[in-house]
């Protein structure tokens, strides 16, 4: 490459010598090379517009329109997924508004329930107490009325004893009985 | 070097001489550039058609760019009919350009600053146009010269003058690009042959003139490619739409 340059700028420069010897004028009127520059004008341009219009114009032409048709595609794809998302959203949407309210529902159905359990339950708590409270109660009742007896038959044989060993005879249980049972009236009494 | 600011102009043959009959069509330094120029244009081209990425590359981006930069000017100005002959403007204004920026590169060589050149382009584009307007409209295309709305009287001046403005046509396309990039390059060689001759004390003035114009010229480079294509469009559109 470098030789080939080398070459011709020798070669411009020694035709530049030889020809500054010459006389001045216009050099664009000299005829001379009229015909050479026509035809070498005539070859270059005819070779350029073949291959031009040939091979080279219709392949850029060419590209231009696969890349329109392409940006014109791409868009429409784009239109398209935006609809489809678009869509997508508002289904989504509605999916966590249906979701919300179902989880209402359940959540009341759940506090519901829950209620409804937690009385049956206070309820049955509050029966089974009732009847303990309703047992006991009878008892207390029965030991109240059962105790004046046991009570009363304590204190006859204590009597009796005491009696028994302060005088150290036998005394008759009946008696005792009776005279206790008049002591525990007036005692009721009072 | 040569101090005549005209020299650059100059074409000389490289390599042997070929002659078909009477004619001489040896290669010259116009040639070369218009070889390199063609390459250029190929490869740049070539590579940007060839990836087929959706995110284009930066060589993809300038091809898919210049495509439909031209697509759009194209249709702007000589409207959808005007579809078949893209490939055409295409390369006409890729041609021009990068002959043009070539032409930029120091010791190199501006095809499109010789008038014949340009002429044979212009001429080429004069010729196929009023074929085009006459295969489409018979010869309804003289209408063209008749402009609508104009009183009866002036009416034979004013075709007279459309028929002149017609003809006039190759020339000014050919020699707006000619002399437009053989004026800019001139003055490069004249702003440069000052440094030179001015040397280290005076030659710094003419040397920032000579960046400036650097950089008007690359502007001029595409601005004349552009206006050269877009002439075409316009004179393709008088033909596909009559209008007057």
């Amino acid at each position: 490459m470098k030789k080939i340059i080398i070459y011709l700028c020798a070669l411009f420069s020694f035709n530049y010598i030889a020809i500054s010897a010459e006389t001045g004028g216009m050099p664009q009127l000299n005829p001379e090379f009229w015909f050479s520059q026509i035809f070498w004008l005539t070859i270059t341009f005819g070779i350029l517009f073949i291959i031009l219009s040939k091979f080279i114009l219709p392949k850029i032409r060419n590209n231009l329109e696969i890349r329109k048709s392409q940006i014109m595609e791409n868009i429409e794809i784009a239109d398209n997924q935006k609809t489809k998302s678009e869509k997508n959203l508002k289904e989504y949407d509605k999916i966590i508004l249906d979701a919300k309210n179902n989880a209402k529902k359940t959540f009341n159905l759940a506090k519901e329930k829950i209620q409804l359990d937690l009385s049956k339950e206070r309820e049955k708590i509050e029966s089974e107490l009732n009847s303990e409270i309703q047992d006991t109660e009878n008892e207390i009742k029965d030991l109240k009325k059962s105790s004046p007896e046991k009570i009363s038959l304590i204190a006859i044989d204590t009597a009796a004893e005491i009696i028994q060993k302060l005088i150290g005879a036998e005394v008759n249980k009946g008696n005792v009985s009776t005279i206790v049972n008049e002591q525990v009236k007036l005692m009721k009494d009072k | 070097m040569a101090a005549n600011p005209m020299y650059q102009f100059n074409v000389y043959r490289i390599g042997p001489e070929i002659k078909i009959g009477e004619v001489d069509i040896s290669f010259t330094n116009a040639s070369l550039f218009m070889v390199i120029s063609t390459l250029a244009i190929l490869i740049v081209f070539n590579l940007g058609a060839k990836k087929k990425s959706l995110i284009p590359d930066k060589i993809q981006l300038i091809s898919e760019l210049s495509y439909s930069f031209i697509s759009k000017m194209i249709s702007d100005t000589a409207g959808a009919k005007a579809k078949p002959y893209f490939a055409f403007i295409f390369s006409l204004f890729m041609f021009v350009l990068f002959c043009n920026m070539f032409g930029m590169i120091p010791y190199s060589f501006t095809v499109t600053s010789h008038i014949i050149v340009t002429f044979v382009l212009a001429a080429f584009i004069f010729i196929g146009v009023t074929v085009i307007g006459f295969l489409k409209h018979g010869l309804g295309y003289l209408k063209l010269f008749v402009p609508s709305g104009v009183p009866i009287i002036l009416l034979p001046l004013i075709v007279v003058i459309e028929i002149i403005s017609y003809l006039s046509r190759p020339i000014s396309l050919s020699v707006r690009l000619f002399a437009n990039m053989m004026a800019g390059h001139t003055m490069m060689k004249v702003f440069g042959g000052f440094v030179v001759s001015l040397g280290l004390v005076g030659g710094w003035l003419p040397l920032g003139f000579s960046v400036a114009l650097t950089g008007l010229e690359i502007l001029v480079a595409f601005l004349q490619a552009y206006v050269f294509a877009i002439l075409t469009c316009i004179y393709l559109n008088d033909a596909l739409n009559l209008h007057h």
